[in-house]
């Protein structure tokens, strides 16, 4: 089986923080990291090669520096990575990502199952896995927690779909979204990282793409704007408490008796 | 729309590192003294704000891309979320928060219902005050299957046109929204927490953003119909109307739109496990908590308040907590009349999903902590010395309550 894996490097920690007199961000650290709901995504993809042979290839769009996240994955045990890059891809949303990501998955045919992970630790939109079968036509499944072959065409596939657990058998090419938990992924193997050459991870550009039309991708393709960002609202009748922790724990106590909660 | 522009009069080795540090989603780079955007850039703009004056600015493109007609695209339609005849929640929220709406810019307010045996449910919806009910009853939408549902979908949109359409953020309902807003191109804005109409029909969407601490105000200008999802217990649901109103039509598609390779080979009903969301008093855990072990402090206090035990998202990554007890936007939401957070930091994708709760009670031992900007009751202390302390209290509490 042939499986594609999107990935997606994000911020090591969420330490963007606003300044609530200026509304600027304030920027600390740049510390980035492979998402982590996508180790599960790419753990699904090597246990399934494992089993049913064939290859896993990881795909990401993002800034030259993503290429870092596809060497993870290339040292956790993915055969090689496709970094999807160009000024042109600025400013998406998640529409024209998955547009850009369909044009990629495109180039990288012949593929059988394109696997991604549950949401981002940034966007947190958890949309993008969903469109990108839309723009290829698949069937799409989400929040999978088991993925079996059935036969050569077709995977048996048990989703976790709110209060009920479906099992549906689903052909193949389909796009699955893994959900958060459903496997221990591996660890980068240190071997398999001085093995791994900066080449086992190629970049794409708009020019390498079928449709080079760059009002389709970044900031021109995407539907939605952002019209400003701000601070959240802050509690303004709040009391604070300070004291001793036995000072503390009678105030709390008594709130709780005055509003009848013991 | 807008792009950025780099005026190269301006660049020099000083404004371009300044460029650089002015933004935090290293959206440019520098090429051989130049500077270029990349994937990153996210158009916020703070290279312009923040970096050396005049360098980069934000230039308006004089036409709007795609132009759409607005007029043409009527009304609030919500997707009815069920399974079978019992309406999930979500949707009664979800058809309050269209009415108000709607009724900015006197729009009628839909609700799309696909399934089979719909009638109750479809009856129902008229008690909540939708002007139309859009059924697609078919024996092949008994089980969600996502190309049917999205065709179903796609068929409502094209014969109905509505300006807006409000998805519920269940599992179901982030299938099915992406799928359908990318076959009409259009936006789809997550998890929104406040939602406000503009005399022109935009939807003004409001989300957290950037992987935590900020807010952003989203817009679909130029496309539409403009979709959105919104979770379980962000808005109210209207009180339930003795006489209906509104009326409800029964759609139809061509046969060959309701075929799908997919097939069912089980369905089963979870086990009622205890629903966060649904608990009236909760004691969340966050990173306060040294050891796992520790946390045992707050499952005793939580037991003896009857309160459903709950954390924050570093602590169910670390496996501490099943994922079901995370609060947070990538967890639950609640709306407890009582919550108290232990050592939690209250970022804003923990705070989306409690700070709706009648009462936030906050124990953190850092007074700068995000937590107490939301919190109503501020409690500077360790939660180590407090807990047990309070623990004690509730005990003795409850030994007089039955003596």
């Amino acid at each position: 089986m042939e499986i594609l894996v999107c990935v997606k490097q994000v911020p090591g920690s969420s330490a963007v923080e606003v300044d609530p007199v200026t509304g600027i961000l304030k920027r600390e650290g740049v510390s980035s990291k492979l998402n982590p709901y996508d180790l599960f995504a790419i753990e699904t993809a090597l246990s399934l090669r494992e089993r049913y042979g064939g290859t896993v290839r990881a795909l990401s769009m993002g800034p030259p520096q993503a290429k870092a996240a596809l060497l993870e994955t290339v040292w956790m045990g993915v055969d090689s990575g496709v970094l999807l890059s160009d000024h042109a891809f600025g400013g998406a949303d998640c529409l024209a990502t998955s547009y850009a990501l369909s044009q990629a998955v495109r180039k990288m045919a012949p593929w059988d199952l394109l696997l991604c992970g549950k949401q981002t630790t940034d966007g947190d939109t958890a949309q993008v896995g969903s469109e990108l079968a839309e723009e290829l036509g698949v069937p799409n499944i989400g929040n999978a927690i088991s993925i079996e072959m059935a036969d050569g065409h077709s995977l048996v596939v048990t989703q976790n779909l709110d209060d009920r657990i479906v099992t549906a058998l689903v052909p193949l090419p389909c796009l699955v979204c893994t959900d958060a938990g459903v496997n221990t992924p591996r660890l980068p193997s240190y071997r398999r990282s001085l093995a791994a050459g900066e080449n086992s991870v190629t970049t794409l550009t708009l020019a390498d793409l079928e449709d080079r039309d760059p009002r389709h991708y970044g900031l021109p393709g995407s539907a939605t704007n952002v019209e400003r960002i701000f601070p959240p609202d802050k509690n303004k009748d709040r009391q604070v408490l300070t004291g001793t922790s036995a000072e503390l724990a009678a105030a709390v106590g008594d709130l709780l008796k005055q509003k009848k909660f013991i | 729309m807008a792009h950025l522009v780099v005026h190269k009069e301006f660049l020099n080795r000083e404004n371009i590192s300044k460029a650089l540090t002015a933004c935090p989603f290293a959206g440019l780079e520098e090429k051989d003294g130049a500077l270029f955007f990349t994937a990153g850039c996210k158009m916020c703009g703070l290279c312009v704000k923040n970096g050396p004056a005049g360098l980069i600015t934000k230039e308006e493109d004089p036409v709007a891309a795609p132009y759409v007609d607005k007029s043409l695209w009527n009304g609030v339609a919500v997707y009815a979320d069920h399974n079978g005849p019992t309406l999930h929640n979500v949707t009664f929220e979800l058809i309050g928060k269209a009415r108000e709406l709607a009724s900015v810019t006197k729009q009628p307010v839909y609700a799309l219902l696909a399934g089979s045996g719909l009638d109750e449910a479809a009856q129902t919806l008229l008690h909540y005050g939708v002007d139309k009910v859009f059924v697609y009853d078919y024996p092949q939408l008994a089980e969600f299957l996502i190309e049917p549902y999205a065709n179903v979908f796609e068929d409502f949109i094209r014969k109905v046109r509505p300006s807006s359409v409000l998805v519920g953020a269940t599992n179901l309902g982030r299938t099915l929204a992406p799928r359908v807003a990318a076959r009409f191109r259009t936006g789809l804005t997550a998890d929104c927490t406040k939602l406000l109409m503009k005399e022109n029909t935009d939807l003004v969407q409001i989300r957290p953003a950037f992987g935590g601490n900020i807010m952003a105000q989203i817009v679909t200008p130029n496309n539409r119909p403009q979709f959105c999802t919104v979770r379980y217990k962000v808005f109210a649901a209207p009180e339930r109307e003795q006489t209906p109103c509104g009326s409800v039509e029964r759609m139809s598609v061509p046969p060959e739109r309701l075929e799908t390779l997919v097939k069912i080979i089980s369905t089963k009903r979870k086990e009622q496990t205890v629903d966060i969301s649904e608990a009236d008093v909760i004691v969340a855990c966050g990173r306060g908590f040294k050891k796992q072990e520790d946390t045992a402090l707050a499952a005793v206090l939580a037991e003896l308040l009857g309160a459903q035990l709950a954390c924050s998202r570093p602590l169910a990554e670390a496996a501490w907590f099943d994922p079901r007890h995370q609060i947070g936007l990538s967890g639950r939401t609640v709306h407890a009349k009582l919550i108290i957070t232990l050592g939690v930091s209250g970022k804003v994708q923990f705070a989306a999903g409690m700070k709706g709760s009648d009462c936030i009670v906050a124990v953190n031992s850092d007074p700068h902590a995000q937590i107490f900007d939301i919190a109503h009751y501020a409690v500077v202390g360790d939660l180590y010395e407090i807990v047990p302390k309070l623990t004690d209290i509730c005990r003795e509490a409850k030994k007089h309550a039955v003596s």
